[in-house]
């Protein structure tokens, strides 16, 4: 089972290591960590994606609790937010293949945002398994590198996860 | 204008502490040369480990956090296996750490550990200071931290021109606010109700406690509970001292090196209240098979520790001294069905087998047994790790005092130094340490503290001229191979105890053994009794 954990934790140094410290200490796994300032300065945000059955994710969230810096845990639930990462490919590009990678971008809207004489830059900010999509299709060109983020996800509607 | 180091001990006096363990190193001598003018009590430990352990010892005995200080570097790290232990074991305690100069962090200087890092999983919570002006704040907090809550130490790592700087004034804040810490303290009034209901319609209930319930100080509430409803009480071994041995519905420590009745106690009863404890492997050692028998409520302060071992019907999260008065006002004149208050009885009159004697030798379980009546009601004994933790925690028959171990950790050496600790916060009381010839070596450096400070601390050696435990796991599992467990090249013990200037004698029987017992607790001096053990005494 996936899960997406959002974390307000006081914006102070060490806090990351002892967060990404406890899920390897307690043997669970992270698929990815995203981290930013929140409107309050003085607070950052901790977006974690995670794999784990229920018992691994009551634990967690409760392990989480316990760090002195954490204000707040909250699993986001399934459906009912929205969650985005991004992500610049480079793609090997010919000229002859050139309109067609372009094509591919056009389709997914993700854009080019840098072009070389052999190669081309695509950024896409999407879900998460739109971004699976977009790397599937981008595959058979050959991709030279790939940088991602974390994913980070909101509530949709009124409800915020907020102090 | 006052330095950093002067704040320190002023931050340490605002605390109301009186005792202090440590060992001076360079980046911590400012705060050295303050503690030198103040009325707060420096003790000289003589390996920074035993510093930890003594803090424990104090904060188990004076309900207080222990403090201990060290250097930065190889003094810090010497600290992590005492932190370690009063983690493990839920102990409040407030480590202090000479880092080196801000400027020179993370260039790998002359003694300079990552001691903030290196301790992450041992702490509840640590500081690296940066500022002067951080100190009131952050002793504050961290006092809090320690002592509030499911308690644990929490270490303050002080760079040396933070101790040296000097700021305007010092005010000590009178409150705290962490966002990010709010323990839970009273229990969910419906989750009590819902305790309650359980409990009267079960027919064989059963309390498991833990050391939460000494921790919280709840002890006397807890007793009269048991009084009032009858409910038979098994304890793990940190829990050992809830209940008087001899109270007739206390059936013993559980567990895989528990009493017999108490097992069968856990596997007859339909109903567990579990009291804060987090039932580690050694307690229930097959978790999944106590919850198919019965109904669990578990008490804790920690909701972590609520359905991480155990599966649990009803949590409750919150101090043990609130839970209980609520749980007292609401089961009223309840006491639980009389057939298994007459069972339990019956196995109690089971309880004690009387071990065999081998000539020569001291029976260290009777020895155990018999030793409290030699003590006053409110001796404090403390067991080292190994078979004589087991010996101590299955035969000694405890009153009002109380049994100090590491139950968690099991860190061997823990005794002589948490002895120190206890003696300090409980100066009248007798206080007893209980070890192996191994775990005495690992820590018999302290005799020196216990000598300089005059500490009528009284040592039983179980001599056995091998590390018992482990061998008897050697014999059970590995073919009776003894690998490294043969303690060769031991000292003469009573030539150390010489050495250090502590009267002493040796055992060959347990006539001669409480002969001396009987005289060592009349003198205000430290003891060393020496008691030769048959070799292959079983642990249980």
């Amino acid at each position: 089972m996936q899960y997406t954990l959002s974390i307000l934790v006081e914006n102070q140094a060490g806090v990351l290591s002892k967060i990404s410290g406890l899920f390897s200490r307690r043997g669970f796994n992270i698929d990815s960590l995203a981290v930013g300032v929140t409107a309050d300065p003085g607070i950052s945000r901790i977006t974690i994606v995670a794999n784990g059955d229920e018992y691994v994710v009551e634990q967690l969230e409760k392990q989480l609790n316990k760090v002195i810096p954490v204000i707040k845990v909250k699993r986001l639930t399934e459906g009912e937010f929205i969650s985005r990462e991004l992500i610049l490919i480079k793609v090997h590009c010919a000229a002859s293949k050139r309109s067609e990678i372009i094509k591919t971008a056009e389709l997914m809207q993700a854009k080019i945002v840098d072009a070389a004489p052999s190669c081309v830059t695509v950024e896409y900010c999407e879900t998460s398994s739109r971004v699976k999509t977009l790397i599937d299709m981008l595959k058979p060109y050959g991709i030279r590198e790939i940088v991602r983020t974390g994913t980070i996800a909101i509530d949709r509607g009124n409800s915020a996860v907020s102090v | 204008m006052i330095s950093g180091a002067e704040i320190m001990v002023k931050c340490l006096e605002a605390e109301g502490i009186k005792v202090i363990f440590g060992y001076p190193g360079a980046t911590i001598c400012p705060f050295y040369d303050k503690i030198y003018d103040s009325d707060i009590k420096h003790i000289l430990v003589r390996q920074e480990q035993n510093a930890a352990h003594a803090a424990s010892g104090y904060a188990r005995c004076s309900g207080k956090p222990g403090v201990c200080v060290a250097t930065s570097g190889p003094g810090a790290t010497n600290l992590i296996t005492g932190i370690a232990t009063a983690y493990t074991d839920s102990i409040p305690m407030v480590a202090i750490t000479g880092q080196v100069k801000s400027d020179l962090l993370g260039r790998d200087v002359f003694q300079e550990a990552d001691i903030t890092g290196a301790c992450e999983p041992f702490v509840k919570h640590s500081y690296i200071v940066n500022k002067t002006e951080d100190l009131p704040r952050v002793f504050r907090e961290a006092f809090h931290i320690a002592s509030t809550g499911r308690k644990g130490p929490v270490l303050i790592d002080i760079p040396m021109d933070i101790q040296e700087n000097e700021i305007e004034e010092f005010v000590y804040p009178e409150k705290v606010n962490i966002p990010g810490y709010k323990p839970t303290t009273k229990g969910h009034a419906i989750q009590i109700k819902r305790a309650v209901e359980a409990i009267k319609n079960s027919k064989r209930p059963l309390i498991v406690s833990g050391g939460g319930v000494l921790l919280s100080g709840v002890k006397p509430k807890f007793q009269k509970f048991a009084d009032n409803t009858k409910i038979p009480v098994i304890s793990t071994m940190m829990g050992i001292g809830v209940m008087p041995s001899d109270h007739e519905m206390y059936l013993g420590m559980l567990g895989t090196h528990g009493k017999r009745v108490a097992n069968r106690a856990l596997y007859e009863a339909d109903l567990v209240i579990v009291c804060g404890a987090r039932l580690g492997d050694r307690a229930v050692a097959a978790p999944h098979q106590m919850s198919e028998n019965n109904t669990v409520i578990h008490i804790d302060i920690d909701p972590a520790e609520i359905g991480k071992n155990v599966k649990t019907e009803i949590p409750i999260v919150g101090d043990m001294k609130n839970v209980m008065n609520m749980l007292i006002e609401e089961i009223g004149d309840y006491q639980v069905p009389k057939l298994w208050q007459d069972t339990v009885k019956t196995w109690k009159k089971e309880l004690f087998r009387i071990p065999p004697v081998f000539d020569g030798f001291v029976e260290l379980r009777t020895l155990v047994s018999h030793l409290s009546a030699m003590l006053r009601s409110k001796a404090i004994l403390v067991a080292d790790v190994g078979q004589n933790q087991i010996w101590c925690a299955n035969n000694f028959r405890i009153r009002e005092g109380r049994f100090l171990t590491t139950g968690g950790m099991g860190t061997m050496g823990y005794s002589i130094p948490a002895a120190v600790g206890a003696k300090f916060a409980r100066p009248t009381r007798d206080v007893v340490v209980v070890c192996g010839d191994g775990s005495f070596q690992m820590s018999m450096n302290e005799l020196a503290t216990i000598s300089g400070n005059n500490l009528a601390i009284k040592i039983i050696i179980m001599r056995n001229h091998r590390l018992g435990m482990v061998r008897e796991l050697q014999d059970n599992n590995y073919n009776k191979r003894h690998s490294a467990t043969v303690l060769q090249g031991d000292p003469d013990f009573l030539k150390i105890a010489e050495a250090y200037g502590i009267d002493h004698a040796e055992a060959n029987s347990n006539e001669e053994a409480e002969e001396i017992i009987k005289k060592m607790v009349k003198s205000d001096k430290p003891f060393i009794l020496v008691c030769n053990v048959y070799p292959d005494t079983p642990s249980i």
